[in-house]
């Protein structure tokens, strides 16, 4: 079967006509020269509602070329209902090689997370944006937000932080944690859990951000500093779990809450899910993990 | 004399209408500076003339910068311009919700001009906050509660908190005791009157009352259909008003 960039079963390569493509990798390149400044695009119609991810999807319909290998995650996970349909969307429409395993993939579209493994140079992270703009909360007038961001004047962001410490004592935002980007740029990382901020901070992989509702795409291009927002007397703190995950034993990942029976049984398990099974199939085990001999079906 | 602001043949119009027309005045540190006359005479056009929230369609307002400059505002960029009327100026308005982020606590109210110039000190900010709360006499205990929940002469108090916060030199009051209680009303203009002297501010307020201009200004512009028909001592022009229509307006008002 031949994967022109023209026609693959009756698609153009991978849904979108060239000329969208082509808008949305004008957006994409200026969103890389200004590290975390919302480019407005004109967002098209996919065939899957907003909320779905189709600023993401049309990012990575935008940059995926035929030898690109796609991994699709949906909190960590390779296997729930939007991440598989996403992946059988570009399987479908421009017939790519997709995989679960992180190192192997060069585009990684994402909602809410980035993976462990660490992003290597040739990787794309994309990620699903719901809200792009951090300054929203306080102030919802674009056309003041707009000039916020032109003279960076960021005062607000820590407004909404000493709230929190003022309300509990610390910074209770554990996701969609605001950061500035390139000592420049305050931007919204989608709601990822915090303790994925400090992933972003000089990442060698490009990090790419697409809003479908809202039109808006950013980036951080490799390499670039990230610094989480805070006070001198109330810094940043990445979550910390108190247990090992309960399946690979892993002391470093984030743990999802999963429950094993209905009389109210729990367990804590890394929520990226190919991290955990190349764990155990190296032979890590936690807890409540069974060798993976034995657990595999 | 080496004035704070001077005000050069300022004119505004909207379409035909006259907003405001050939205003010129300085004003001196320290010095507060009531702009008086009825509805529609131009009082609230020329604030935001001098405020630079508003482009003059002639005229110029000078301001003498801390470091000593003098500047026409309208030679400021935008960044200048927010960054003066955020740390040097204050502004107090009529309605507390356009001076208030209603959804966010008396403290960080305060806070967010010390956060806007870097301040990035928790404790720090909060010590200020309280220090203020206590300067404009709202109760301490008050600084994690909601100007939602504060009555309307606490709501002018916190606004003019989180206005001195960056110590600025000049503040532009609409109407501040505007819709307030007698008695409420009395209250503020005491404390603004302290402020006022103790930390030696500059003003501009706006007021269509009388007594309010008489209590806290030290001079008077009377604007009558965009024009300043009279202008001195407070003293004086209260007590022996020259134009027919101060006349008027004084003698209205000792009626009522
Ligand atoms: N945005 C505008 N568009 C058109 N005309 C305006 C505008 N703002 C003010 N005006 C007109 O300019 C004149 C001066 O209005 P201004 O608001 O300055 O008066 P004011 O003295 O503040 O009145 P008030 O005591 O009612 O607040 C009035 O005739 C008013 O109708
Ligand atoms: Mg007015
Ligand atoms: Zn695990």
């Amino acid at each position: 079967m031949s994967r022109t960039a023209e026609n693959y079963r009756g698609y153009n390569f991978a849904y979108l006509d060239e000329q969208t493509k082509r808008m949305i990798r004008r957006a994409i390149l200026k969103a890389i020269a200004i590290p975390g400044y919302q480019v407005p695009f004109a967002s098209r119609e996919m065939p899957m509602p907003y909320g779905w991810g189709t600023g993401g999807v049309q990012v990575t319909a935008a940059i995926l070329g035929p030898s690109d290998v796609l991994k699709v995650i949906d909190q960590g996970a390779d296997d729930t209902t939007n991440a598989v349909s996403i992946r059988q969307f570009f399987e479908k429409t421009a017939g790519v090689e997709t995989t679960t395993e992180t190192g192997k993939a060069s585009v990684i579209q994402t909602r809410h997370r980035i993976p462990e493994a660490k992003l290597q140079a040739n990787q794309v992270l994309v990620y699903q944006v719901p809200i792009p703009e951090p300054l929203r909360f306080l102030e919802p007038r674009e056309t003041e937000t707009r000039t916020l961001h032109a003279l960076a004047e960021y005062g607000l962001m820590h407004v909404r932080l000493y709230e929190d410490i003022a309300q509990h004592g610390h910074i209770a935002k554990t996701y969609a944690y605001p950061v500035l980007v390139a000592d420049r740029y305050v931007m919204d990382p989608s709601p990822i859990p915090k303790f994925d901020n400090p992933k972003m901070h000089e990442s060698a992989a490009l990090q790419l951000f697409g809003a479908g509702r809202e039109k808006r795409i950013y980036a951080v291009p490799p390499h670039t500093k990230v610094v989480s927002l805070d006070f001198e007397d109330h810094p940043f703190e990445a979550t910390k779990f108190e247990q090992p995950c309960a399946l690979c034993g892993a002391k470093d990942s984030y743990l999802d809450e999963v429950i094993t029976d209905d009389r109210g049984g729990r367990m804590f398990v890394c929520s990226d899910t190919h991290h955990c099974e190349t764990r155990r199939c190296e032979g890590h085990l936690g807890p409540l993990g069974m060798p993976v001999t034995e657990a595999a079906e | 004399m080496n004035p704070l602001l001077v005000a050069e043949g300022l004119s505004k119009f909207y379409g035909a209408r006259i907003g405001c027309r050939d205003v010129r005045f300085a004003l001196e540190p320290g010095e507060v500076l009531a702009i008086v006359g009825e509805s529609g005479s131009g009082k609230t056009t020329l604030l935001n003339l001098l405020s630079g929230q508003l482009a003059p369609d002639s005229g110029a307002v000078r301001y003498r910068l801390r470091d000593g400059r003098t500047k026409n505002l309208l030679d400021l960029s935008e960044a200048e311009r927010r960054l003066l009327a955020r740390t040097d100026w204050g502004f107090v308005h009529q309605d507390a919700r356009n001076g208030l982020r209603m959804g966010v606590s008396a403290g960080g109210n305060i806070g967010e001009r010390l956060m806007g110039v870097g301040d990035r000190h928790y404790g720090r900010i909060r010590e200020n906050a309280m220090a203020w709360l206590g300067r404009v006499e709202i109760d301490t205990g008050r600084i994690d509660d909601k100007p939602t929940q504060f009555s309307g002469g606490m709501r002018q108090r916190l606004q003019i908190a989180r206005n001195l916060v960056t110590h600025p030199r000049l503040v532009f009051m609409d109407e501040p005791t505007g819709g307030l209680d007698v008695s409420v009303q009395a209250r503020l203009l005491d404390l603004i009157r302290g402020l006022v002297a103790d930390l030696g501010l500059a003003v501009v307020l706006v007021t269509h009352d009388l007594a309010v201009a008489r209590l806290l200004s030290h001079r008077i512009l009377v604007m009558k259909d965009g024009h300043v028909i009279e202008a001195g001592l407070t003293d004086r022009v209260l007590d022996d008003p020259q134009e027919a229509y101060t006349q008027l307006l004084v003698s209205s008002v000792l009626a009522a």
